[in-house]
């Protein structure tokens, strides 16, 4: 460790709120962007699920149980 | 060769590729990252003329190191857009602009407070700092006609076109600190020279630049799969796909 | 290559050769207009023009930093190893400011060559070292990272 206490990494001898403003802000766009990111192809995939649905309701196939796979989804 | 860049043109084939590829960019990258950041935040030695302040350094170059080289990476795949009109480029750009905007942003706010102790000022029309400004205002721009374009052809052509002329900045972001006086200092990393300073602060500052490249990997590629989900939805593939759970 | 491909790939290099040509002529023009400041030999050659606001950068010349005993004033001498101009400031100067550091001064040019500056800025190298290693050098005789051999090469 580059310092002698909890209390001085912390302060970082008066630039604390500056080094820590800018590990926070990194930290929160890099989680935001990896987040949304994440969401938004979540969110693509179920509605295509969901349009792929209603068109097999409109050809006339009732597919009841397919609701219960649809939502098994693990985007990783 | 040929034959691989055909396939690699095949957003079906991309799609599988990229699933196995991405847990090992998303956890290699974050590992490299954290510990990089937790080494350089606690661990590397302070500056003699700085102090701890410089520590800003961890993530201020490697968030304006992947700003630069995600436009010079949507350049190449801009004139592949144009030449051989392949779609997965066009996606990718769509994909990584966004990211690079942010990036970009940060690598403008870092700075910005990094500058208030170091230098006295938050911001300072200089060159460097100035055509970063530039390449901020590109990348929204990048995301912007991208978006207001609904034609998918002509979109991608615009876009790929935007992209290569503003790709004149990157050269001026890198040699405006050696063309002009400037507030900002030189590279701290080259490289063809060694780093101007010692392996217990560019050892760390090294491995959260390659964590940051793998992470912008995971990102490009999840991203990539999204468009590629809207684009190709009326195919048989992707029908099949997202019926069978989207996975 | 497909001909038709060669041909669009051909195009686009030439626009971009063009393009590239045309900033780089438009940056050469412009480039006084980029320089952040003036230095001391610009100064020195009346390049700069006096009573305008402007900014002079360099370096701080070791031993020339007077205080004032009444307030905060502060005078020394900004100098890039050939020309050197006196600045007078009045304000609390930044952390890193030192003599034989780079400073970016922000002010007017006055008629008799001192320069009046409303805000000086610190401007530091690309060097990084822990303490020790700095003070071991200063120890060596080397002032750091503050040579002269190291100024000229980045333009401080």
């Amino acid at each position: 460790m580059a310092f002698d206490s909890l209390q001085a990494f912390w302060l970082m001898d008066g630039h604390g709120p500056y080094v820590w403003t800018c590990y926070g802000v990194f930290l929160a766009g890099l989680v935001g962007l990896a987040l949304w990111s994440r969401h938004r192809r979540k969110v693509v995939i179920r509605e295509q699920q969901r349009q792929l649905a209603r068109d097999r309701q409109d050809q006339g196939e009732s597919t009841p149980a397919a609701a219960a796979t649809f939502s098994r989804i693990h985007p990783s | 060769m040929w034959q691989f860049f055909h396939k690699l043109g095949s957003p079906k084939w991309f799609y599988g590729i990229a699933n196995r590829f991405m847990p090992w960019l998303f956890w290699l990258g974050l590992a490299l990252l954290l510990g990089g950041l937790v080494w350089g935040l606690a661990f590397a030695p302070k500056d003699y003329l700085q102090g701890n302040s410089y520590r800003i350094i961890f993530i201020h170059v490697p968030s304006a190191f992947l700003a630069q080289s995600v436009y010079v990476m949507m350049a190449v795949a801009g004139v592949v857009t144009l030449v051989w009109r392949m779609k997965l480029a066009d996606l990718f750009v769509k994909a990584a602009a966004p990211v690079g905007a942010v990036l970009t942003f940060l690598a403008l706010f870092t700075g910005a407070v990094w500058g208030k102790p170091t230098w006295g000022t938050w911001w300072i029309w200089d060159a460097r700092l100035t055509s970063m400004l530039i390449l901020l205002f590109l990348y929204l721009g990048v995301v912007f006609l991208g978006s207001a374009i609904s034609d998918e052809k002509s979109s991608a052509r615009a876009v790929a076109v935007l992209v290569l002329v503003g790709v004149v900045n990157i050269p001026i972001i890198k040699y405006s600190v050696e063309w002009w006086n400037t507030l900002h200092q030189p590279a701290t990393f080259k490289l063809t020279e060694k780093p101007s300073m010692p392996a217990e602060m560019w050892v760390p500052l090294l491995l959260s630049v390659l964590g940051l490249y793998l992470l912008f990997g995971w990102l490009a590629c999840l991203r990539m799969q999204t468009e590629i989900l809207i684009r190709e939805r009326r195919t048989r593939w992707v029908k099949d796909f997202v019926s069978t759970g989207g996975h | 290559m497909h001909p038709v491909r060669k041909k669009r790939l051909t195009i686009i290099l030439f626009l971009l050769a063009g393009l590239s040509v045309a900033v780089g002529l438009t940056t050469y023009a412009l480039r006084q207009n980029i320089n952040v400041f003036y230095d001391p030999s610009e100064i020195a050659a009346g390049d700069a023009p006096v009573d305008a606001r402007i900014r002079a950068g360099g370096m701080v010349e070791a031993g020339s930093v007077v205080r004032s005993s009444e307030d905060l004033t502060v005078r020394f001498r900004v100098t890039d190893y050939a020309e050197a101009v006196t600045v007078q400031y009045t304000g609390i100067l930044p952390d890193l400011f030192a003599e034989g550091q780079g400073v970016v001064a922000i002010g007017r040019l006055q008629a008799d060559g001192t320069f009046v500056a409303e805000q000086v800025l610190a401007k530091h190298d690309e060097n990084y070292m822990p303490p020790e290693v700095s003070d071991s050098l200063k120890k060596a005789g080397h002032p750091g990272s503050d040579t002269g051999a190291s100024a000229e090469q980045t333009g401080y």
